[in-house]
């Protein structure tokens, strides 16, 4: 089985930096991480490549810095990794996205290729329903749960905004993924020690077939009216326990910040 | 010369911080209340790799260095003192003899079952009457036929109890003094081997220290580690390497009682400001920053040395007194910054400075340190 997983690097921070000109995210200084929804994807695949084995590859469109989390994703047990990368794709919206990453994942073999849910720097949930789209291949989305019966079916615990639906659906297909689903693996000490020995294999606008006028900010309808930091917020911690373990917990926070 | 971590060093440390923060820190006051030793923990870390950090790929390990072995053990440190010294004692004293020691036989057996964390690792030479001057050991070794008979007593030993490998140091040959002196790799299940009391410590309460017992303990004659009578200098070469490793820990409690003030003093407001407004504040945490940084330059010289197998026994020596010191000022103050809460177990630095004292004890206090400075500077 050959499975497919697109991930994506993220700013690491609740207050995201905005060129005031272009309306798009500056990424420098800002901590990156790979995408919690596609690490989610990519645990998703991990465990179906230990339980009945398949070739994982792992891609990424964005500039050579995003090499990392595909260092990070051959750490965590993935077997290919290929960066996308090439200033006619800069300064995609989704659609002009989806369109590059479609033409490349024409040039691979897939039976299910795995999306995250949504990046948090953009938070469209659009990439990976787009792909589907342009493959012509079925989708699932929200997937909390992913099981295999070992042939060409995949069984998809779906989540929705008040329950979830149980989904069949055949190979070749896509799914995209929630964190929320899954614990995703740490890194291997093995597979850190080797990650940066693998090769990454770059791939720019010549390594695809795609219409130039389709593709990176001439290729995107979207327009940007406005962009502006929204207010900051702490994050905030989630404890699922008793009311009385709860009082406990709070009156411990308002101890601790001496508020009372 | 180059201070840049690595881009690999980098990937690690992201792992071992998500690890330590996740999996380790919610423990640490749990496992020093109860005294209990973290088995799940030890099966986490055994799983990821960590307890086989720079074993080479064809003996099970990973195939890492001792830069990255010393990040883990400052990382968990950092947050649990107890789980720093278990997979230090584990990798430097029992995994590192073997590797530097061991015949072909003796590394095929040992280290696939080590660096995989299937097995625990423990080392054995401080003795009742055998501590700084290690010299004294009163642990006998006589061959017979195929085996050597051990009789004799250990104390203090990490992780005993829950380990299945010791080095065990005994005398061979008592006329020769320290060369009489040969190291053992002892099986749990050795007979006439047993695990004695365990002791009530002040810190790192997580981790098990006890006494170990050889009562005609067999010990099958190619377990003798290198030859006859080379015990105490692998001993005294499994130490500095051990000295890293505790460096390691003692700098990771340092960074972990930073933190927590840090924290601490940004919230806690006295007078109408934040305690961190205070310049007597700021001038104190500036001295602290800069020996834990001075400490953690020592330690990693001291594992870079370690790793280009050029002489590091004055430099481990001087980042384990060095480190030991300051994670002891660092906590200290932590908890005199922290006032009556510092001094509550509602807050972890006084968890810390318990578990920090042992750091300018063990392998090798912080005199032993000097002397070895001492003798490299007038050797």
């Amino acid at each position: 089985m050959n499975i497919v997983v697109c991930i994506k690097q993220v700013p690491d921070t609740t207050e995201i930096k905005l060129d005031p000109v272009k309306g798009t995210l500056i990424r420098d200084g800002v901590p990156s991480i790979m995408n919690p929804d596609d690490k989610g994807g990519l645990e998703f695949a991990l465990r179906l490549k230990d339980k009945f084995g398949a070739n994982v590859t792992v891609i990424t469109m964005g500039p050579p810095q995003a090499e990392a989390i595909l260092r990070e994703a051959y750490a965590m047990g993935v077997d290919r990794a290929i960066l996308l990368s090439d200033r006619k794709f800069g300064g995609a919206d989704t659609l002009a996205t989806s369109r590059t990453i479609a033409a490349a994942l024409r040039k691979l073999d897939y039976d299910l290729i795995v999306t995250g849910r949504q990046a948090i720097d953009g938070d469209t949930a659009q990439v990976g329903p787009q792909i589907a789209e342009h493959l012509g291949l079925p989708q699932v989305t929200y997937a909390e749960e992913l099981e295999y019966d070992g042939k060409d079916t995949f069984t998809v615990r779906k989540a929705d905004e008040d329950g979830y639906q149980i989904v069949e659906v055949d190979a070749p297909c896509l799914v995209t993924a929630l964190a929320s689903g899954v614990k995703p693996r740490y890194m291997s000490v093995r597979g850190i020690v080797e990650a940066y020995d693998k090769p990454v294999e770059v791939w720019n606008f010549d390594s695809v077939e795609v219409d130039p006028d389709t593709i990176g900010l001439n290729g995107s309808p979207t327009r940007v009216a406005k962009s502006f930091a929204k207010g900051m917020k702490a994050p905030g911690q989630l404890y699922e326990v008793e009311p009385e373990e709860a009082v406990e917990i709070i009156l411990a926070k308002l101890r601790e910040k001496f508020i009372i | 010369m180059n201070f840049n971590l690595t881009p690999t060093d980098e990937l690690f440390l992201q792992m071992i911080r998500e690890f330590a923060e996740k999996e380790v820190k919610p423990l640490a006051a749990e496992i020093d209340e109860t005294e209990r030793f973290p088995e799940e923990t030890v099966k986490k870390m055994a799983k990821l790799g960590l307890m086989g950090i720079p074993v080479p790929v064809e003996y099970g390990g990973a195939g890492g260095n001792n830069i990255l072995y010393t990040m883990a053990v400052e990382e968990l440190s950092r947050v649990c003192a107890t789980t720093g010294v278990i997979l230090s004692a584990h990798t430097s004293l029992c995994i590192a003899p073997i590797m530097e020691n061991g015949t072909q036989a003796q590394k095929e057996k040992y280290l696939p079952r080590l660096a995989s964390g299937e097995w625990l690792g423990a080392f054995g030479l401080t003795e009742p009457n055998a501590g700084t001057d290690a010299s004294a050991q009163q642990t006998t070794a006589v061959l017979e036929g195929d085996h050597y008979v051990l009789n004799g007593s250990k104390i203090f030993i990490t992780n005993a109890g829950h380990a299945n490998v010791y080095i065990i140091m005994a005398m061979t040959d008592k006329s020769k003094g320290t060369k009489g002196i040969s190291a053992f790799i002892v099986e749990k299940d050795f007979p006439g081997f047993s695990v004695g009391k365990k002791e009530k410590k002040m810190g790192i309460r997580g981790s098990a220290t006890c006494e170990l017992i050889m009562e005609n303990c067999i010990v099958p004659a190619e377990n003798l580690l290198g030859q006859e009578g080379k015990g105490f200098a692998i001993a005294m070469k499994t130490l500095d390497g051990g000295r890293i490793g505790i460096a390691s820990q003692a700098l990771g409690i340092a960074q972990g009682a930073m933190d927590e003030t840090v924290k601490y003093l940004k919230e806690r407001k006295q007078f109408g400001k934040a305690l961190a407004k205070f310049q007597n504040m700021q001038f104190q945490l500036a001295d602290l920053e800069t020996r834990i940084a001075a400490s953690r330059l020592l330690v990693r010289k001291a594992a870079f040395r370690k790793d280009c197998k050029v002489p590091y026994s004055a430099d481990a020596a001087m980042a384990k007194l060095f480190a030991a010191e300051t994670a002891m000022e660092m906590t200290t103050k932590a908890v005199q910054y922290h006032g009556g809460y510092g001094y509550t177990r509602e807050y972890p630095v006084e968890r810390m400075m318990r578990d920090a004292k042992i750091t300018e004890i063990y392998e090798g206090t912080s005199e032993v340190q000097r002397m070895v400075i001492a003798a490299n500077l007038f050797k």
